[in-house]
């Protein structure tokens, strides 16, 4: 699905990479452990976590991913927004769970990493 | 070629910088993709684990035809048993630490799992040295 289907269904805000939101979306992973993110190798994934850090960010510029969902109405600060439109990231902010939120994607078609 | 960085033990918002760095300069070396990351994800690992344990470090990247080759040398307490922290899900991380989304004992077996070749000596209370060499 594309990232802007992805911000619709979950009643989401993109605040970064608006340029981006066309583009292809096929696995998602929820985690608050940056390590766990660091384990993966998958293309086109999308990140579901309530941590919102610099490290969140650093950690996809390192997995090579493109795309942050953060749950529990988590806060992008300004500093993690600098980084993220360096390194060309969408960032999306959603007040849902992140049990509510992965429901919701998983519902909607978008497939595990594992 | 060479470089060199310095990282400030305990400073999480700069813990990274230098991994992004090396990344950038990988990139424009024109580096396999694969190999980039698999070399980046075990950088930022050992970047932040400077950062999370230790007072100061640094990042020699030695980089030729051959082979990447990472020196990361800090000052700070030392890893008494370095086959205990090799071990999965064993941590001595703080709570500031997994706040940031670490400390889940899983830095040091991603790091193996990601470089050819990862050689670490510890001395307590004066530091950590660890050599990571990916091969092109």
């Amino acid at each position: 699905m594309k990232i802007k289907e992805i911000a619709k269904v979950l009643n989401a805000q993109v605040v970064c990479g608006l340029e981006y939101v066309d583009n292809e979306i096929t696995r998602g992973f929820a985690s608050d452990l940056m390590s766990d993110v660091l384990t993966l190798d998958t293309d086109k994934m999308v990140l579901i976590t309530g941590l919102a850090n610099v490290q969140t960010i650093r950690t996809v510029e390192m997995s090579d991913v493109n795309c942050i969902v953060f749950v529990r109405n988590k806060q992008v600060t300004p500093q993690m927004l600098e980084l993220a439109r360096l390194e060309s990231l969408v960032l999306i902010q959603c007040e849902y769970s992140m049990f509510k939120a992965v429901g919701i994607l998983y519902a909607a078609g978008l497939l595990p990493v594992y | 070629m060479e470089f060199i960085y310095e990282v400030e033990g305990g400073n999480f918002i700069k813990a990274g910088n230098a991994s992004s760095a090396v990344k950038k300069t990988l990139k424009q070396l024109n580096v396999d993709p694969k190999i980039v990351k698999r070399t980046v994800v075990a950088l930022y690992e050992a970047e932040v684990n400077i950062v999370a344990h230790a007072y100061r470090g640094s990042i020699t990247v030695n980089i030729n035809a051959r082979s990447i080759r990472i020196i990361l040398d800090d000052d700070g307490p030392g890893i008494p048993d370095i086959e205990l922290a090799m071990r999965q899900g064993y941590s001595t991380a703080s709570p500031k630490v997994r706040e940031m989304g670490f400390g889940a004992g899983m830095g040091l077996p991603n790091i193996k799992k990601n470089v050819d070749e990862l050689n670490m000596s510890s001395i307590v209370n004066k530091g950590t040295k660890v050599e990571m060499i990916t091969y092109l």
